[in-house]
Formats: structure tokens, sequence, C-alpha cells
């Protein structure tokens, strides 16, 4: 189990190590001078070239990225150009929306789900099954953004009901807030909660044929209660997998839904970042989301292999 | 070859996913193919003074804030999301399929370096890594294929390999190689066929997928440029207007979602065809 | 199924909360104004955004002069100037008892600081041509400056009105794009980013205070989200709305008023004079041909912007109507370009920035071309691309964009400047336009200068940008028009 984890955390770093480099490189070869987008047309190269300078960009490029990644590990994520405040700052403020959005979408989608997925395993091949597949057929096939434009034609547009975007900001109170929220969360979380009934479903189908349920059938247990009880436990390992992938694509998935509500979140600030050529955004924000990914594949790993020890040999799934 | 055809057909006109999701799907393609040769009217003529016509004789879906007829843009639409899709695909199955079966054949460093490969692939969430692609590549369909493709790598490597780790215990398979057949011309000649079927059907998930994705990228405009139309696109000029023309919202979401529905329950009943131990259990 | 029920419930909740919220007023001294863009920082002086300009113009920042809504100069932080007879010596008289909003007195020190900062060597003044003429600055008193030119400019007190000639304070200004410190009506009080910007009152401000109690400046780049949010009452007033097409929906609904005025903004085919087909002058006078304006304003703008000819505003009293020069005639056109040596026709590139006149223009102008075999490849390109490929490094045949800065013709006089277009007349043209003070010779020169490069076809004059402004019924005091980059809400303020 040591050199299994010692193995593990060393792919983990040099993972990271790559992922820094890929961003790094990616980000030299934008087109596009952050310092001649921040000073528009009339700028003339003297000036162009005292700014450069201000924003280290003339530095060479080995310095820059050393000096990223030893900032990267202190913390220390540097000025943003345009904003021209702290990017961690920057980027917390913008977590507030996205965060909670996506935790909301989580919560909601899995609500959803999982009550839909037992109830379509339990009457499996019946109308309620038919159902339940065909709600999860649509929800998967229906692009989020549309979705999120019909809630918008009918909530805000037709009835009048709630904002068609826009965030009201969490000093406004938690009423605003909520009200803000209501319909990118229903935008990101059903077509999420179509698939996650999916997994659920066929998660407790493949366990009820397994033997230990089959035993425990034959051996008379007819209380159905005990019976979902053992099946439920055990299809929850993938769904929780599913769903614990599925909340880090979702923080940056927003980016979409972000646009359409236009709320002030991740995913807008990182479209604008890269539009208006704020490098050092662009790269601490990917890199931050890249390595929430990388970490949190890294934790999976570990876990089925705290499942499933025959996994440490180093065999997938 | 036209052997096993029939027999999925005939297995699969008793599986309802199957006859629907295979008649959708049908009908887009028909649609698509159509549209390499002939629309109702031609998409880039712009006549502005048409502009926003409510579906009539003359445009049986109306027209757009171009005075274009949207009939004709969705036929080309289709044609559009087929091209992107299947060339996307095409480098997905290119790549990730070869390299899936190395990584079975060769296990060891090679087979963790591939694996190492594709968590890493799948640690930059799609939709930002195609904006930075966008933004170097600048926006286009090529550009979006590009981006599409690359994600479907360690989709199909992943699917590839898992298969393939399967077959690898098969008795035939040690049975060729103590006659001295190479890892090479095992995996070409018993675990391609072999998993033929399992990757039929991922690449079905994965062209509705890389609709999907094509219509988010439009959509946010970094994907297929004017004139050419697209669905996602579509739905973004359709926004501005969605006060007062709602309908230019409706049409091109109904044909992602159609669309998407179709081949996903094509490849649901595709699955249940050719897998009868999964037959069994639905 | 308890578990649907509480979700159920949970919505209803939400909704119910949400609906109770949004019934709470607005108090009438305060103004929730829209804005498209958000500033990439509040430095007027430290970046070309227009966005910063329209937050800080006049509401936070002052110049020496100003501004108004009619486009005329008048005093600002100055409260009177001479000339010399040479015109190149100006002496400001300023203000006194004006101080910033952190409690710093203003005087002529300030003004001293601000303009040799702004023409510095290390100065990151996005405008800093504007600066050039200057000699030396210097403070006779506390309350008297000098100004001293090299030669005599005839725009230079309305360049010193301009958002980047604002003054600021030593001890204050290197936190501007942050933490703005002026001396104006308005001071800053938070920024919440990508949401909105707060400025609140200055009780301490020299001259008439402004009505409103707060401004609250949303940023709502959508235009989707812009209608709705206008329909609902979150915003008051849109000093340019982003969505055209929506107007009507406004022009039918009584809450509302619907301004169309005017902005500097003309928005032009850029065509690369220097690249392959259109370095002939027959070409370039086929597309002036081949351009249907009216097609253009209609489907690009939704019929609000006024034809032009030539690079000048329709508004400036200087302005020729030179639209008849080149009329639609595709026949023309046609024939032009089989002179030019392209009877049929050729394959070029335009290049797209972001905004809706570009890019539904630029889709509207490749169809128009197209009708006389110019073959165009759309390429859209954010503004850093732009600014990059087209501006700095003229990789570009075709391009649209909306020359937004005030009276600038002159850019013609450029040779190295984008459009290639080198042309000694013009210079020459220019170059006695800057000798010249009197105002009736001033307008004959700059009329040679529109009939210039109307001839020349350097560019496809298309339309003049309109000013959409939409504001709630009951509010007094907005812009019409848009002499300069800025929403000045000194004088706004709400009836009954």
């Amino acid at each position: 189990m040591r050199i299994f984890l010692a193995k593990r955390v060393f792919t983990l770093i040099l993972t990271l190590l790559v992922a820094t480099l890929v961003v790094f490189v990616v980000l030299e070869i934008l087109p596009g001078d952050p310092a001649s987008v921040m000073l528009g047309i009339n700028a003339e190269t003297e000036t162009l070239n005292a700014l450069r300078e201000e924003l280290g960009l003339n530095r060479p490029v080995w310095v820059r990225y050393t000096h990223w990644v030893a900032d990267l590990i202190t913390g220390n994520l540097g000025i943003s150009y345009t904003y021209d405040v702290p990017v961690s700052e920057l980027i917390l403020s913008r977590l507030t929306v996205s965060f909670p959005l996506a935790l909301l979408a989580m919560t909601l989608s899995t609500l959803i789900a999982i009550p839909l997925g037992i109830l379509a395993a339990s009457n499996h091949n019946k109308p309620m099954d038919f159902l339940v597949m065909s709600f999860s057929q649509i929800g998967i096939a229906i692009p989020n953004f549309w979705f999120a434009m019909l809630l918008t034609l009918l909530f805000s547009v037709t009835l009048r009901l709630l904002p068609a975007g826009g965030f009201a900001g969490w000093d406004a109170g938690i009423g605003p807030v909520l009200k803000s929220f209501l319909l990118p969360t229903i935008a990101l979380a059903l077509p999420q909660a179509a698939i996650l009934a999916r997994v659920t479903r066929s998660a407790l189908l493949e366990v009820l044929q397994e033997d230990f349920i089959r035993t425990a059938r034959a051996k008379g247990i007819t209380n159905q209660g005990a019976l979902w009880k053992h099946a439920l436990r055990n299809a929850l390992i993938p769904v929780v997998t599913i769903m614990g992938l599925q909340f880090s694509f979702l923080l940056a998935g927003t980016i979409i839904i972000e646009n359409v509500f236009y709320l002030p979140g991740i995913g807008r600030l990182i479209f604008q970042a890269i539009s208006q050529r704020d490098l050092i955004v662009v790269k601490n924000l990917v890199i931050l989301l890249a390595g929430a990914v990388i970490v949190i594949n890294f934790m999976v790993d570990l876990l089925y292999a705290v499942i499933d020890p025959r996994l440490r040999g180093g065999q997938d799934v | 070859m036209f052997r096993t055809l029939v027999e999925i057909l005939r297995h699969g006109l008793k599986n309802r996913s199957f006859i629907i999701g295979g008649s959708i799907s049908l009908l887009f393609f028909l649609v698509a193919f159509l549209s390499y040769f002939w629309t109702p009217y031609p998409v880039e003529d712009i006549n502005i003074a048409d502009k926003l016509l409510l579906p009539s004789a003359e445009y049986l879906l109306g027209t757009d804030h171009f005075g274009r007829d949207i009939l004709s843009m969705l036929i080309k639409g289709a044609g559009n999301s087929v091209i992107v899709a299947f060339v996307a695909i095409g480098i997905g199955i290119g790549c990730g399929v070869p390299l899936g079966l190395t990584a079975a054949a060769k296990k060891g460093w090679m087979d963790e370096l591939i694996m190492r490969f594709n968590d890493f692939t799948f640690a930059f969430p799609s939709l930002i890594s195609a904006i930075m692609i966008t933004a170097i590549l600048g926006p286009g369909s090529i550009n979006s294929i590009i981006a599409i493709g690359i994600f479907n790598i360690p989709v199909f490597a992943r699917v590839a390999r898992g298969a393939a780790l399967s077959i690898w215990k098969r008795e035939f398979i040690l049975a060729a190689r103590s006659a001295g057949k190479g890892r090479f011309k095992i995996s070409v000649e018993h675990i391609l066929p072999n998993i033929s079927s399992m990757l039929i059907v991922q690449t079905t998930i994965q062209f509705a997928l890389g609709i999907l994705a094509e219509a988010g990228l439009s959509y946010l405009g970094l994907g297929t440029q004017p004139p050419m139309p697209s669905w996602g696109k579509m739905l973004n000029e359709a926004q501005t207007f969605m006060n007062f023309a709602p309908q230019l919202a409706i049409y091109p979401g109904l044909a992602i979602a159609l669309t998407v529905m179709g081949l996903n329950l094509f490849g649901d009943g595709l699955r249940d065809v050719l897998d009868p131990k999964l037959r069994r259990s639905r | 199924m308890s578990k649907m029920k509480f979700i159920v419930t949970l919505i209803v909740l939400t909704l119910g909360i949400a609906i109770n919220a949004s019934s709470v007023m607005a108090a009438k001294d305060s103004l929730n104004l829209g804005m498209v863009l958000e500033p990439p920082h509040l430095d007027p002086t430290a970046g070309a955004a227009a966005a910063i300009d329209e937050v800080v113009y006049a509401n936070i920042f002052e110049g020496l002069t100003r501004i108004d809504k009619n486009g005329v100069v008048k005093p600002g932080l100055a409260s009177s100037w001479t000339v010399s007879e040479d015109q190149k010596t100006y002496t400001f008289n300023l203000r006194k008892g004006v101080s910033f909003h952190d409690g710093a007195s203003f005087d002529a020190d300030d003004v001293v600081f601000s303009l040799n900062r702004a023409r510095a060597k290390d100065s990151v003044n996005a405008q800093k041509a504007l600066f050039k003429p200057i000699q030396s600055v210097t403070a006779e008193d506390p309350h008297t400056v000098v100004v001293t030119l090299s030669q005599p400019t005839g725009s230079f007190l309305f360049n010193m009105g301009w958002g980047d000639a604002v003054i600021v304070d030593k001890a204050s200004a290197e936190k501007n794009k942050s933490n703005p410190i002026g001396t104006g009506p308005f001071k800053f009080s938070k920024w919440v980013r990508g949401d909105r910007i707060v400025m609140v009152r200055n009780d301490a401000y020299w001259g008439t205070p402004a009505k409103l109690k707060t401004a609250t400046i949303k940023i709502i780049p959508d235009p989707a989200a812009a209608v709705s949010a206008m329909m609902a009452g979150d915003i008051d007033a849109f000093a340019n709305f982003p969505a055209p097409e929506s107007l009507a929906q406004f022009k039918s609904d009584p809450r509302f008023k619907v301004v169309i005025g005017t902005t500097e903004g003309e928005t032009i085919l850029s065509t690369n004079n220097q690249s392959g087909p259109f370095k002939k002058l027959k070409v370039r006078q086929a597309i002036a041909h081949a351009l249907d304006r009216k097609a253009i304003i209609d489907g690009a703008m939704f019929g609000y912007g006024t034809p032009i000819g030539t690079h000048f505003a329709p508004h400036h009293p200087a302005y020729i109507d030179l639209i008849a020069t080149h009329p639609y005639n595709l026949a023309k056109a046609k024939q032009l370009l089989a002179e030019a040596g392209y009877p049929d026709g050729f394959k070029a590139t335009i290049k797209l920035p972001p905004p809706s006149y570009a890019r539904r223009g630029g889709e509207i102008v490749a169809s128009q071309l197209r009708k006389i075999g110019i073959d165009l490849e759309i390429i859209p390109v954010e503004w850093a691309q732009w600014l990059d490929q087209v501006f700095k490094k003229r990789d570009y045949d075709l391009t649209i964009v909306s020359h937004t800065e005030p009276m600038d013709i002159g850019i013609y006089a450029r040779k190295d400047y984008y459009f290639a277009y080198d042309s000694p007349k013009f210079q020459a043209l220019m170059k006695k336009l800057d000798a010249t003070v009197d105002t009736k010779a001033r307008y004959k020169i700059l009329g040679d200068a529109q009939r210039l490069i109307s001839a020349d076809c350097v560019n496809g004059f298309m339309f003049q940008l309109a000013k959409h402004g939409v504001w709630n019924k009951n509010i007094r005091g907005l812009w019409e028009n848009s002499p300069v980059q800025a929403n000045d809400l000194t004088q706004v303020y709400w009836i009954n």
C-alpha cells in the first residue's frame, strides 16, 4: 500500500508540473499582446514598452515560467493586468458565484436523479421505468444553453416572474441571490440529473444481478426494504464517483450558462480574461481548474484502491 | 458482412430504441446529405426586406433577422453538424483506438504513460481547452473539429483499452500467443474485430456528443462561421430577438435535441442488439 | 416520494421569497444605469477602453476643461484661460477651494504633475499624442498654470477636455485603477467586479452638487438580458442600448423614453490600401458602388444610423454630404471591377471584431460584394487579435470598425496607419489645418479633406453609429448625444 501511494503521489506531482508547462506554453503562443489590448489603437510604441516593462513581459521566458511555478507554490497569484487587483481576490470573488451555483445545481440534480433512478430500477421494464428513461433521454439530448433560453422565455419574457440574467450580489440578501440563481440552477441541474438518473438505475440493476443479492433472495429475504438498502449501498459507489467528476466539470462547465444568464462567475472571468489577454488570470485560473480535476481524479483512484484492494497492483477497472 | 447486417436488423427491428432512434438518425443523415445538393433557398443570400417573417407558404418556417429562409438554414445546419462531428470522431477513433490497443497489449510503463496522458487530457475541462484552442487558431469549423476531436481521443483510448484487456484474457488469445503470433498481429487480427461492436456503440454516442459540442461552441461564437449556418449559432442569434420573435429560438434547439436523442437511442438499441449479455438484463 | 415533495416545496418557497424581494421600490434619488462593457479598471489616464470614461468622466474625474453634451469646450477645473498672440502659450486660472475625494486639496502642482505624468517617457497614457505639442507646464502660483506649446494647436483646449487628460493627485494617482480619487461631484464607493460599480454624491463638491445621491452602473453585456432588465425595472436607463432590434418594443411601452442621438462613430469598411487588388482605385470604387448602405443600416442596426460618404460626423457643421458621389449601382461596380482587370472578381478576407455592428454588418457586406464577384471569407477576431493582426501588422484585406474618437479625420494623414493610405496631398491638407486657427478657414480645409478621401475611396464609408438611449420617462438630464465617450450623471434627476 505504501509503495502504491508513493507511486501515485509521484505521478500526481508530475502531472501537475506537466500541466503548468502546457498551460504556460499555450499562453506563450497565444497571439495578441496584453499591453496593446490595454492601451488601444492610439498607443505609441514607447508607451507600450513602458507598460510591458511594468507588467514584467520583457523578461526571458524561462524566468517567467519558474517565477510563476514558484509563485503558485507559495500561493501568490500576482496582480491582474486589466483589473489591477490580486488575482486570488478576483478568483475568490468569482467563486462566490460559481461555487454556490455548482453546489446548488449538484444538490438539485441529486435530489431529482437518485429518487428517479431508484424508481426506474425498482419498476424495471414497467411503464414507470420507461417514463424515467424517456425523461433521461430528453434531458441528455437538450443542450443546456437552449434549455436555459427556454426557461428565460417562459419565466422572464412571458411570465416576467424572474430576472433573465444578472446577479443581485451577496449583500442584496439571500432572497435576490436565490432569485438570480434559480433559473441557472435548473438549467444546469436537469441535464446532469438526466445522466445521474441513468447511472443510478443501471448501477442498481447491476447490483441486483450480483450473487449476494441473489443469495439473499434465495434465502427468502422478502423484505424489500432490507434488500434495497443493501443494493443501494453497493450501487452508491459508481454514483458518487460520477458525482465527484461531475462537480469539477460543473465548476468549469458553467461557462455557457454564465454567459446565457450573465452571471459574474469563473466561466465568464475566464472567457473575458482570454479575450482581454489578461494572461495572468487565464493561466492561474486554468491551472487551478485543471489542478482540481487532477486532484479529484487522484482521490477517486485512492478511493477505489481502498474499496477494492485488487486494484493496488496497478490493474485498472 | 452482409449477413451480420441482416442479423443486426433482424434483432434490431424487435427493439423499440433501435427503431425510433434509427429512423430519426436516418432522417437526419438524409437531410444532411440533401443539404450538399439542394436547399429551398440559398443560405448565403441576405434579403433584409424579408426579415423576421412568420411561417408562410413561401417560407415554411419563416425567416431570420437577415431575411434568410429558416428551413434552408436548418437543412444546411444538419449538413454542417454531420461534417464536424464526423471528422472530429474520426480523429478520436483514429488516434484513440490504436493508443488503447497498444496500452492493452504492452502493459507496463507504456500502459501507464498512455493512461496518464488520458487522465491529463481529461483534466482540462473540454470547453476551456476549446476556448483556448480557438483563441490561438481563431474560431472556425476546422478548429472546433480539432477541439472536439482531441477530446474524443482519450474516450476511445479508454474504451478500446478496457475492452481489449478483457479479450486478452480469453483462451483463444492464449492459443494465438502460444502459436507464436506477435502482440501487434494479435491486436489487429483478433482483438480489434472482437471489440468493434463496443466501438460502434461508443461511436454513435460520441457522435451525438460531438453534435452537442459543436452547437455549444458555435453558440459561444467559436465554432462554425458565417455564411455557413450552424444550429448553435442560430440559437445565439435568436437570443436577442427572443422578446418578439421567439420562434427563432425554438427550431434550432428542437433540431439539436431531436438529432441527439435519435443518435443516443440508436446507440442504446445497437448496444442491446450487439451485446447479447446486456440484451438479457434489459 | 417525500423527497420530491420537498423539492417542490423548496422551489415554491424560493419563488415566494424572490417575488417579495422584487417589490421593494428604488428610492428616487438613485439611478441604476446599464452599461454593456465593463471597464478593465477606472483610471482614464492609463487605458484606452471607452468604458473607463463612460464611468468616471465628469462624474469622478475632471480636467482643466470639459466637453459638454453639445461637444462644446467648457471650463472645468480651470475657471478661465487666456491664449497668447502666437497661440503657443495658454494661461489657466484654476478654481479655488477644490479638494480631492480623499481630502487632499487641489492646486497648480496637481496640474503640473498630471500633465507631466501623461507626457513622460514612462507614461502609459493611451492618448499620449494629445500631450505631444506641450513643451512645458509651469505653476505660476497655486492657482495659475502656464502651458507652453511647441506649435499652435487648434484643438488644444478640446484635447484637454478628454478623459485621458483629467487631473489626478500625486498621492493617489497610482491607486486610481481600483480606487479612483478625483475632484468630481461623485465619489467612488465600490466595484463588484463583473457586476456593478457604485458612486455616491460628493457633498464637498466645489460646484453645483449632483442631484442623485447614489449612481450604480450595472454591467450587462448580453442584449437579451439587457431587455429583460429594463423591462423588469432593474435598470433605469441605458445610455446606449446594445440591441437596436429591441428599440421598437421600448418605444411602444409608455414607461420608457427612447432617444436616438448621435455619436462620433464613423462605421467604415476599412480597406488595406496596399493589399493585392485593393491597391487599385477602380477596385475600391467598385466596392463603394456595391455597398447598399440602406440594407446595411437596416440589417445590422435595424434602421438606426445615418449613411455617410466620407469619414466625418454628419452632425458636425463642417460635414459635407458625399453619398451621391458613389451611389449603389451594381452594373457600374461590375464594370469598374472588369476595368481593373478582375472581370470574374477575386477572393479576399474580411476580419470582423466582436461588436454586432461589425459582425452583422460584415455578413451583409460579404453578401453584397458577392454580387459583383468578390468572394469574402469571414474571419471573426477578438479585439486582442484585431489590434495585433489588423491594426499593428496590417495583415488584412478588409475589416469593419467604428472610429469613435471625435474629429479624427487626421488619421488619414498617417501613412503608417492601418489603412496604408499614403497621400501627400492629404498630408499637406492636415498640416495646413494644424496651423489654421480661424474656424471658417478650418472648415474649408476639412471639406477638402473629406472630398479627397471620398474620391480616393480609401475605405468603404458606411454609416454613422447612432446612440440608442432608453430610459425611464421620469428621468431628466441624461445626454442624448455622445460627443465624447461619457455618461455624465451630474445633472441627472427624477421628476416626481
